[in-house]
């Protein structure tokens, strides 16, 4: 499978479906190839910036392994997406095998492993129930229309994103906007396009609570 | 006229920052705490009646009195994963009232004597993970966190650890993998996390909600917040409303109102000309309930004695303009995709699940599938490490029981309209998807 197939599909890594749910499940194995070892530190070359931030998540835990997700999600921002020299780089600080931390990067969804090319922007629109209830779905079709062309950007429909209080709703790098209905699609599709800050009226972090009784007078003025 | 604890005033303007939260008694109580003897503070979480407000509903004093004394590691963990879909409670909590957690949890790992905490926190969620980064630096600053806290003996460390995206880390053994750099499959019980968790250490862990109670608690007294609510389920709640409602969004409620005046006073009801189809009490994971259901008092007691949980008290109203097919078939999904695969009833039956309501939606099924389809929500429950296929099973198993004549007329519907139903040689359904060619 390329990486760019089924690239803008809600289900872009097939769970499951007809197989295992990694990609490449079927790809034939070098049997005779050696399971690749600890990287060697003085053949790895690890960007400065990088080591420093996994050394400093290393000192964070009781035990370094604790650090692997929050290593690999660091290394992903810095690579754009975690192709196999991410994983080596991080197994060499870590002092893990590049094999255990495949392993746990494929458990997780925010973790790429696949997308082939850096990844400029992670779009994922909620096609949960809540969400799903309200629109969620159409709202993934449409922004897959508007922004099907764009190859450096992740559109996704993704889990319960935990904001079912402005479905349909959608994150933009860890920012969450909400409720996107009528002209919001295209205004949002095109800050997408050109990096501005999405729907900045429609922000999650600016809502107040729903609770009319929560806030006393002087606060709600 | 409700009392309001966690969310009163929620949207003070800096709330966030530890200086307004101290303005307005925030940590006034710390220093008693730790005077305490760790034993009394636990006795003053039983009495409260203070029930987990993660899911289980389980006492949190019981749970902290499981954690065995006498000097060794001992760990707290916050449970801040919120993935069940539907709930967004923690979420607002921690944005709006970070201090309020951190004051919590403090307080919370002098009763279990744990001197590290860890705040897992759904990778999602980031812009909460810095809101939380930044008041733990706060705190740290001002001598609440770290060695001899606020001139005591008693020492903490607090990290948030950012998940990566995986629905089955909300479940409590799932999560100490997680934490430990794993892949989040649960593990066997027992032992249980009071005993054996994290690093092999007796753990803590209890939800974000549960843990921001409890300097509430102090401040009111146990027996005082004793009586607020009803009995066997006291206290407020944090209550996250969403689905087809006029005002989706998260309320704090007294434990033991009528469902009704939640959904309908509330949250406004569904749509005008829209009726309650079913709903779901406690999360995605809750067995449904229907319109003739609306009057059950919304406490721990009284949603179990109907048949389903409170769950982490999220609602999720579905009105009568959707299709009970459509709605099991998004749950369903959700599930196959989150399983992590360790055992087989719940992988299996995920899977399943899924592909025999597209039969149905592809007009493939007849109605012995049905039969099929609630015998394999039989297998699942029970039989697993962790609940997450019971979570799939339960909603769906109740759904199929009281919309059958509906999932019945849907099958007709569907294989009415499909060419090949019924013929030896039909299409493969994955063909008819367009999955395979």
């Amino acid at each position: 499978m390329s990486p760019d197939a089924n690239k803008l599909s809600p289900y872009r890594v097939p769970k499951r479906w007809e197989g295992s749910r990694v990609p490449g499940w079927d790809d034939p194995v070098d049997l005779t190839k050696e399971p690749a070892p600890i990287p060697d530190p003085a053949t790895t070359t690890v960007p400065a910036e990088l080591r420093a931030e996994i050394e400093a998540l290393i000192t964070k835990y009781p035990d370094s392994r604790s650090a692997s997700i929050p290593a690999l999600k660091a290394a992903q921002k810095h690579h754009g997406w975690l192709p196999p020299e991410a994983i080596e780089q991080v197994a060499c600080v870590m002092r893990l095998t590049p094999a255990y931390l495949i392993a746990v990067a494929s458990f997780y969804d925010m973790l790429d492993l696949h997308s082939g090319s850096y990844t400029r922007s992670r779009v994922y629109v909620c096609t949960n129930i809540t969400c799903s209830l309200r629109g969620g779905r159409e709202l993934l079709k449409s922004l897959e229309g508007e922004l099907g062309d764009l190859a450096d950007i992740e559109l996704r429909g993704f889990e319960c994103l935990g904001a079912c209080d402005i479905a349909p709703m959608a994150s933009v790098d860890g920012v969450y906007v909400g409720p996107i209905e009528g002209d919001d699609v295209a205004t949002l599709a095109t800050q997408i396009r050109q990096g501005d800050e999405p729907l900045p009226d429609k922000q999650l972090l600016k809502r107040r609570s729903a609770d009319p009784g929560a806030n006393s007078a002087e606060v709600a003025s | 006229m409700s009392t309001y604890l966690i969310f009163k005033d929620i949207d003070e303007p800096g709330l966030h920052k530890l200086e307004t939260y101290r303005a307005r008694g925030g940590y006034k109580n710390l220093e008693k705490v730790l005077a305490m003897p760790p034993e009394a503070l636990v006795n003053d979480l039983k009495e409260s009646g203070l029930r987990g407000r993660g899911g289980a509903g389980f006492s949190m004093g019981m749970k902290a009195s499981f954690i065995p004394q006498g000097q060794m590691d001992k760990y707290l963990v916050c449970n801040a994963d919120e993935s069940e879909p539907g709930t967004f409670k923690d979420r607002e909590l921690m944005q709006k009232s970070p201090h309020m957690l951190i004051e919590g949890m403090i307080m919370a790992a002098h009763a279990a004597g744990a001197n590290r905490s860890f705040i897992f926190i759904r990778g999602e969620y980031e812009q909460q993970a810095d809101i939380l980064d930044a008041a733990i630096a706060e705190a740290y600053e001002a001598g609440l966190l770290g060695n001899n806290i606020a001139g005591t003996n008693f020492s903490l460390e607090m990290v948030v650890h950012r998940g990566a995206g995986a629905y089955i880390c909300g479940e409590e053994t799932g999560l100490l993998d997680a934490l430990e750099g794993k892949r989040g499959n649960p593990r066997l019980k027992p032992p249980f996390p009071a005993n054996q968790g994290l690093y092999q250490g007796p753990t803590l862990i209890n939800n974000v909600e549960t843990l921001a109670t409890i300097p509430h608690i102090v401040e009111m007294g146990a027996q005082e917040y004793a009586k607020l609510g009803v009995e066997k389920s006291s206290g407020t709640k944090l209550i996250s409303i969403s689905g087809n409602v006029k005002r989706p969004g998260n309320y704090e409620i007294e434990l033991g109102i009528s469902s009704r005046e939640i959904i309908y006073g509330l949250a406004g009801g569904p749509p005008d000309g829209e009726t309650v189809k079913l709903w779901f009490p406690g999360g995605s994971s809750s067995p449904v309930l229907t319109e003739a259901d609306l009057d059950l008092p919304y406490d721990f007691t009284s949603l179990a004695d109907a048949g389903s949980m409170l769950g982490s008290g999220a609602i999720i109203v579905v009105d009568s303009s959707n299709s009970v097919v459509d709605v099991c078939l998004w749950l369903a999904e959700f599930y196959r995709h989150e399983s992590c695969g360790k055992c087989t009833p719940c992988r299996e039956g995920t899977n399943w699940t899924v592909k025999m309501l597209e039969r149905i939606q592809n007009g493939l099924a007849t109605p012995m599938d049905l039969d099929i389809m609630a015998s394999i929500q039989e297998q699942i429950i029970g039989n697993c490490l962790c609940v997450l296929g019971d979570a799939m099973a339960m909603p769906v198993g109740s759904m199929i029981a009281k919309f059958r004549p509906e999932f019945e007329a849907h099958i007709e519907q569907a294989r009415a309209q499909n060419p090949y139903a019924g013929e030896d040689d039909a299409p493969e359904l994955a063909v008819l998807q367009g999955a395979v060619v």
